[in-house]
């Protein structure tokens, strides 16, 4: 008995070694002095961290990321969110085909998306842009937030929407009132689901990015294509730090939110 | 406009559900100030019927009235309804007092009245020490008093609640009864109350309907329709009863013959032959609670004794259910348990008195 937990507890902690053991040598490998990217760590330095602000393509990279992300989540949250209530509140023709095709581009294997994409955009003889590429992402995005909003609201009973109508709420104010607030959990879960998936997205982005612009990891692949500088190691270790702070920031921020609700309704009531 | 007020009045309403007929043409009303129960047994379009009122389901045919007007496309949120589920519905992001104030956001009500109107309502359901709570931190029976006052604050027309007492345990269930009827007499507001529970029903009703299969079976005051059953399946679905076919003697000032298919012959009153409608065709509803037991013979005028053995008793706290069979039929007796129970196996005698032999027409229904 004793034995198979030790082998149980041995085997977790080889897994999660294997799985987090890379992550953690780039970001050690992120503060080494030395030029070659090495073991032992040859001194502690934050110089690859300087190069990374003073090169102009990293930083616009970034902003390209960032403001791709900000846009794709808004996009899809809103659009992934109707859609979510439409599955769930409303009955129409149709409903469960198109449930199915929200959520295929999990099941499609990213490439063959891109590729698809591509091609339709030749059919239309469109060229590459921006926007096809904001569009690319929100596809594979879509379904993400689909997803988690609707295992949400189908945990809404009908009947407190109901509730609410009956005591002279719009369906309208029904909405923001009641299952807005009760489903903004799942909002938020979308959201950030979104932004961290188009944040490091790479395959599709590599086929729909217009000539001249680049994501962060695109520019990473690119940089890697000439020499493995440390620099990489710096711009991992920041987009590490960056998509495990962020929602450990909307969570905080959550919960601070509801704690000083909770504060202010005692004081009035 | 009909003379006498009614809360809600029900004309010629139909549901059907694609080829699904769940409620046939209902006639109703519900009397202002009154208390209305639906009873009927599961499906048989109490909840449809409810929902109807609310304006939560579209009604097929037929007219609804509120207050004398015609609301069958008028929707929910203005039609000034108070709503009570089964599972309470309270929302579980707003505390209690925005719980109950929440209707009361939609009419135009000043912020003070708002808290006197809240922390009334809150007395009145006997909680007014829970306004900062949230609903999860409540119990179901607390839950369910604060549904309650949020849907009377808003004073609304009619008070409308569908099983409101049956996610509750028994004790408590008894308790929250006794409660809901004062507070709906306090108010006097019109209510329709939703129950498959027949003692509630009895209990709480100014006027109770009894529904199956989508039609009105009977309606009328609990105690008329309990003693005086419009068709088997009302007499079989309240209480118990003992339904026999019977043959019709010649109608008699005092007392008629009715001559049991089983052979036993009961006397009944002029009331009931005049029900008969000059058929002989009848049958005989004899409730379970009505038959007296006794070892004596005991006979009198218009009480007739029929000699049986009893073959099962089950016990059901203060009273007792027998199985008495007599020429090969069993029939029900139910009896309060007196210092003598009855035991398995002892020779008794029934004593039917002929006010409690009702009678049903023939085979027709
Ligand atoms: N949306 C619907 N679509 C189709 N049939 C329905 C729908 N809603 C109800 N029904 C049917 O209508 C009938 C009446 O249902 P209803 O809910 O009114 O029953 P009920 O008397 O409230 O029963 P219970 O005591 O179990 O709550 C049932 O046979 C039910 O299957
Ligand atoms: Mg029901």
């Amino acid at each position: 008995m004793m034995s198979g937990w030790s082998l149980i507890r041995i085997a977790t902690i080889l897994v999660y070694l294997f799985l987090f053991a890379p992550v953690a040598v780039v970001i050690l490998l992120a503060f080494n002095a030395n030029q070659f990217g090495s073991f032992p760590i040859e001194g502690f330095s934050t110089r690859w961290f300087e190069a990374l602000w003073n090169n102009d393509a990293i930083i616009r990279a970034f902003k390209t990321s960032l403001i791709l992300g900000a846009l794709t989540s808004a996009i899809s949250t809103t659009l992934g969110t109707l859609a979510a209530l439409a599955m769930v509140r409303y009955d129409f023709p149709g409903k469960r085909s198109i449930s199915t095709l929200l959520v295929a581009p999990i099941l499609i294997p990213e490439v063959v998306l891109a590729v698809a994409l591509l091609l339709f955009l030749q059919f239309l003889s469109m060229p590459k842009s921006f926007g096809l590429l904001l569009m690319g992402h929100v596809v594979f995005t879509l379904p993400f937030v689909v997803l988690v909003v609707q295992a949400r609201l189908v945990s809404i009973r009908r009947d407190v929407e109901e509730a609410a109508m009956s005591l002279g709420a719009t369906p309208i104010q029904t909405f923001f009132e009641i299952t807005l607030p009760l489903m903004m959990p799942a909002v938020m879960a979308g959201m950030l689901f979104s932004f961290t998936i188009s944040f490091d997205d790479i395959t599709g982005t590599l086929f729909w990015k217009p000539g001249g612009v680049e994501t962060v990891p695109t520019q990473i692949f690119a940089m890697l294509r000439n020499s493995i500088s440390p620099e990489i190691n710096a711009l991992g270790a920041v987009m590490v730090i960056f998509t495990i702070a962020l929602p450990l920031i909307a969570t905080a921020i959550a919960r601070v939110a509801s704690a000083q609700k909770i504060r202010a309704q005692k004081t009035t009531a | 406009m009909a003379d006498i007020e009614n809360a809600v009045e029900l004309q010629n309403v139909v549901k059907r559900y694609g080829e699904f007929t769940a409620v046939q043409r209902m006639d109703l009303t519900v009397p202002d100030n009154s208390f209305v129960t639906f009873l009927g047994p599961s499906g048989c379009g109490k909840t449809t019927t409810l929902r109807m009122i609310a304006g939560l389901t579209d009604i097929t045919e037929g007219d609804l009235l509120i207050r004398g007007k015609r609301v069958n496309a008028l929707p929910i949120h203005k039609r000034n309804l108070g709503l009570v589920f089964q599972n309470y519905a309270l929302f579980p992001h707003k505390s209690i007092y925005d719980n109950i104030a929440f209707g009361l956001k939609y009419r135009k009500v000043s912020k003070s009245d708002i808290r006197d109107k809240v922390n009334r309502a809150l007395d009145l359901v006997q909680l007014p020490h829970v306004a900062d709570r949230y609903p999860n931190q409540l119990s179901g029976g607390q839950q369910q008093r604060i549904a309650l006052a949020r849907a009377i604050v808003i004073e609304p027309d009619v008070l409308l609640l569908d099983e409101p007492l049956s996610a509750l345990d028994a004790n408590l269930r008894e308790e929250m009864r006794v409660e809901l009827k004062r507070i709906q007499r306090e108010l006097g507001i019109a209510t329709v109350f939703v129950t498959h529970d027949q003692s509630e029903a009895l209990a709480m009703s100014d006027k109770l309907v009894v529904m199956n299969n989508g039609v009105v079976e009977q309606e009328g005051a609990p105690e008329d329709v309990y003693n005086n059953p419009a068709s088997a399946f009302v007499a079989d679905f309240l209480g118990h009863s003992n339904i026999i076919p019977a043959a019709l003697g010649t109608p008699d000032a005092a007392f008629t013959n009715v001559a049991l298919q089983s052979g036993e012959t009961l006397l009944t009153t002029s009331e009931q032959t005049a029900k008969a409608n000059g058929s002989t065709d009848v049958r005989a509803v004899i409730r379970a609670e009505k038959i007296g037991l006794s070892d004596q013979n005991g006979a009198t005028d218009g009480v007739i004794a029929i000699p049986g053995r009893i073959k099962t008793v089950d016990y059901l706290g203060q009273q007792a259910r027998y199985f008495v069979t007599v020429n090969g039929r069993d029939w029900q007796v139910i009896n309060p348990i007196d210092a003598r129970p009855h035991h398995e196996g002892a020779d008794v005698f029934m004593h039917i008195a002929a006010r409690n032999c009702v009678l049903l027409p023939g085979h027709h229904d």
